[in-house]
């Protein structure tokens, strides 16, 4: 199932080096999808941002997310919400808060050809490394900054999250109970969603510099992408002076529309008939009950009024049927149907194994688990599974000796002087 | 050319080399066009003659009244490019888009699986017309494998992605959203498939197909979600207003001011900042509480917890919360409906909105995109109208002249 195809085709960033400083999802989930199309991607931390130093097996039960819920030895190693992140990139720590890591830094800033960090906009120009600096060092250097409201205005210092951008970028406002207040995504949504606009922002300034010569500086503000992802309803307020209310799954335009309840334990089917064909069709697939030729339900209009009524009359009918047995049933017909997949499902979705979308890892300290693959499907530099996540300065020997030529022994001091390392650092309060 | 045009600035962009042509329909291929539009390509919006893309049909529109050239989903999704129109299902139409491919770096579709090869589209008959082609396919599901047909829609896309399934209450029913993100991601995939593709075609001189599906787009867009269940078996659960894993990561009722409902937004999901938002309540003595020492521990135990600290809230206003946490380095933000993100300082002070005029629907402020390249600033031109630059396109890249484009208007091709 893992996927390359044409084992011997060049990434189509074969040559790009990335020397990636950020931290969570939103850059990771950049600079993942930058090292599946075969950038060479070295993530640089600090050993003190890391995560904490212990990590009991109570609050790795609790996460869910290190293998069989044990944290091991080095829990940092065994994390797979970093090893799903951290797959195909390189990995080094650096402390950029002494004069000897911001050295070693400037270093690998003049043989890299891109710089990605989601600090807030004041960590970068106090630790002498802001963009100016580094163009002074590589003029054609393309420097990525991300932080939650960009680096001016007065919200710029807010501390956030994806969690709460959401609300106020607006995206959750368009989710909601009828009625109801605006609903989080229980996925931090902004998060992936931001890193997406800082890929592209990232390969569009990297086309023009091999046009120019030139690199640039790319200031993208967080919140700004879920305004961005719901221009289409700021636009339609200003034309039609209203905000559309939060409507649960219903639909302006279609009815049935929504989720309905299965057989099993919180099983779900989502349901979607929009036109007059497709209601017929429906009706039809789902043996003409009475009614569904009743005239409360004959034209789009009646079904958008009478929709408390209809949606009883459709949930009562998928109770006690199996959610895929509906959606192969519906699909047959031509019908938009889909299971709401949990995770188990997701993971052993028919479709998405057959198209190998899921990527195995075996990775030496957290065992072999499946992961996400690259949506970005191209047909002659595809992106690719290189390698397992790197464990915590596994490559200090490549970056800091190959690449910047440091000897054994220097690199051994550095790891004295605590420059370097292999081990969280206790994060101070 | 003479003729009237939205692209009234000279486009010096990043892509301002670049030709595309964008046979998009509604949001997934028409974002991406828009993109590649807004760093200078030239992006020729192909529509069928006579009603064009649906998304003209959509809304809203101004007064409510439906126009199909002042519909705020198409006048969003395509600024900035060229429109042209083409019966593509007339082997003459096809005909002239297969010309149009000779002169294009890049075509992005999201018909149905199959369409584009009925009509005689496919990338094998475009690629040997132009070998350096990129042409990029959105679709629902992809291109091959057993729900290739599937019909589909922002929903069932939520739904068969897993993204649906963490949204909502626990008790309740799992919640879609009733935007398009599904449909937006998967065209900033393809936006970066295409740059990727275009990238290496300067190293290999070819070009090469992008195979986008919206599921797999969503699918990966996954954090807790598919790691919790690869590494321990553990399957995410909806956990209602909340984050779920970390608590107060919710959005909180607090007091009501300037009209606006009394919404809060808290992130909290760090040790540090749960002592000191505690500190800040005057409750500090609920970390001696097991239930509430940590924000994991309060995750659980989150119901108790905010009716302890609801009191707090309901005496204070969004306002007041927001800058009285993020003084001490708490995430906290205000919970905002679109028209209250039109009148924020934030976007304001980056210069967010842009004003762009439309002959049609008017003067509006549009949201550009979310980050600015120093050396190369976007252009935010107005939506084509339907078929504005036909003429204008066809006379440029073809060389057609008023008999020919007569000739084609007459059969209903153009």
């Amino acid at each position: 199932m893992a996927a390359p195809m044409l084992a011997n085709a060049k990434g189509p960033l074969d040559g790009v080096r990335v020397l990636d400083l950020s931290r969570v999802w939103a850059g990771p989930h950049c600079t993942r999808i930058l090292a599946d199309l075969g950038a060479e991607v070295i993530h640089i931390s600090g050993r003190a941002l890391v995560g904490r130093r212990e990590v009991t097996r109570e609050t790795a039960k609790v996460l869910g997310t290190y293998p069989d819920n044990e944290p091991g030895e080095r829990h940092w190693n065994r994390n797979v919400l970093n090893n799903d992140m951290g797959r195909n990139k390189l990995d080094i720590t650096l402390e950029l808060n002494t004069e000897r890591g911001v050295e070693l830094f400037k270093q690998l800033v003049a043989i890299s050809d891109i710089v990605i960090e989601n600090y807030s906009p004041r960590v970068m120009p106090n630790l002498g490394i802001a963009y100016p600096a580094l163009k002074a060092i590589k003029p054609s250097i393309i420097f990525c900054s991300m932080p939650g409201y960009g680096p001016e205005g007065p919200f710029q210092h807010f501390v956030s999250y994806g969690t709460t951008i959401d609300p106020h970028s607006g995206l959750a406002s368009r989710m909601g109970y009828p009625g109801e207040e605006p609903h989080m995504s229980g996925n931090a949504y902004p998060d992936p969603a931001s890193g997406m606009f800082a890929t592209g922002a990232i390969l569009t300034a990297l086309f023009a510099r091999h046009r120019t010569g030139v690199g640039q500086h790319i200031s993208l503000a967080q919140a700004e992408s879920g305004a961005a992802l719901t221009g289409e309803a700021s636009l339609g307020y200003q034309l039609s002076g209203e905000v559309s209310p939060r409507i649960g799954n219903g639909h302006l335009r279609k009815a049935p529309h929504g989720a309905y309840r299965c057989a099993g334990d919180d099983k779900w089917i989502a349901i979607s008939v929009g036109s007059e064909d497709q209601w017929a069709d429906f009706c039809e697939a789902i043996g003409s009950p009475e009614w569904a030729a009743d005239g409360h339900f004959a034209m789009l209009a009646d079904r958008l009024s009478n929709q408390g009524e209809l949606n009883r009359h459709v949930g009562e009918w998928t109770r006690g049927k199996n959610a895929y047995d509906v959606m192969w049933q519906l699909q047959a017909a031509g019908i938009a149907a889909g299971v709401v997949v949990n995770a188990d499902e997701l993971m052993n979705d028919e479709h998405l194994n057959q198209r190998g979308f899921f990527w195995m890892f075996d990775h030496p300290e957290a065992g072999t688990h499946r992961h996400a693959g690259q949506p970005i499907r191209l047909s002659e530099t595809p992106a690719r599974h290189y390698r397992p996540a790197p464990t915590l300065g596994q490559h200090h020997p490549y970056v800091l000796g190959e690449l910047l030529g440091l000897s054994a022994d220097e690199i051994a001091e550095l790891e004295e002087t605590g420059i370097i390392g292999y081990v969280p650092l206790v994060r101070e309060r | 050319m003479a003729a009237v045009s939205n692209r009234g600035s000279q486009n010096t962009g990043a892509l301002s080399e670049l030709t595309v042509l964008d046979l998009s329909h509604h949001v997934a291929g028409a974002y991406c066009g828009k993109l590649l539009a807004a760093f200078g390509a030239d992006v020729i919006k192909v529509e069928a003659p006579g009603e064009g893309d649906g998304a003209r049909r959509v809304g809203p529109f101004p007064d409510g009244k439906p126009d199909p050239e002042a519909s705020a989903l198409y006048l969003y999704l395509n600024t900035g490019k060229k429109g042209i129109t083409l019966d593509l299902s007339s082997d003459e139409g096809a005909g002239v888009l297969r010309e149009l491919v000779a002169h294009a770096d890049a075509l992005i579709e999201n018909f149905a699986p199959g369409v584009m090869e009925s009509m005689g589209l496919d990338y094998a008959t475009l690629s040997a017309i132009n070998p350096r082609l990129v042409m990029a396919s959105i679709s629902n599901f992809g291109q091959d494998g057993p729900y290739r047909d599937y019909r589909a829609d922002t929903m069932v896309e939520m739904a068969l992605s897993g993204q649906m399934y963490v949204n909502g209450h626990p008790e309740r029913e799992p919640l879609s959203s009733t935007g398009y993100q599904p449909s937006y991601q998967s065209a900033l995939y393809a936006y970066s498939g295409i740059m990727a593709a275009l990238l290496a075609r300067d190293r290999d001189g070819h070009g090469q197909y992008v195979d986008i599906s919206i599921q797999e787009a969503m699918a990966s867009e996954h954090q807790f979600t598919l790691n919790g269940f690869t590494a321990s078996g553990s399957i995410r659960m909806r956990a209602g207003n909340r984050y779920g894993t970390v608590h107060p990561t919710t959005i909180y009722s607090c007091k009501a001011s300037n009209g606006r409902p009394g919404l809060v937004s808290l992130g909290i999901s760090d040790p540090t900042q749960y002592v000191l938002f505690l500190e800040l309540l005057d409750m500090s003595d609920l970390l001696e509480d097991p239930r509430f020492s940590n924000p994991q521990l309060c995750a659980r135990n989150s119901v108790e917890f905010d009716a302890l600290v609801r009191p707090w809230f309901m005496d204070h206003t969004a306002e007041e919360i927001v800058h009285a946490l993020q003084d001490n380095r708490i995430p906290a933000a205000f919970v905002n409906e679109v028209s209250d993100v039109l009148e924020d300082p934030q976007y304001e002070s980056r210069g967010f909105w842009k004003d762009v005029h439309h002959p049609v629907a008017g003067n509006h402020r549009y949201a550009s995109l979310p980050y600015h390249l120093a050396e190369a600033p976007p252009v935010y031109e107005r939506a084509n109208l339907l078929g504005e630059h036909t003429d204008q396109v066809l006379a440029e890249k073809l060389g057609y002249d008023g008999e020919r484009l007569a000739g084609l208007r007459e059969g209903g091709v153009i």
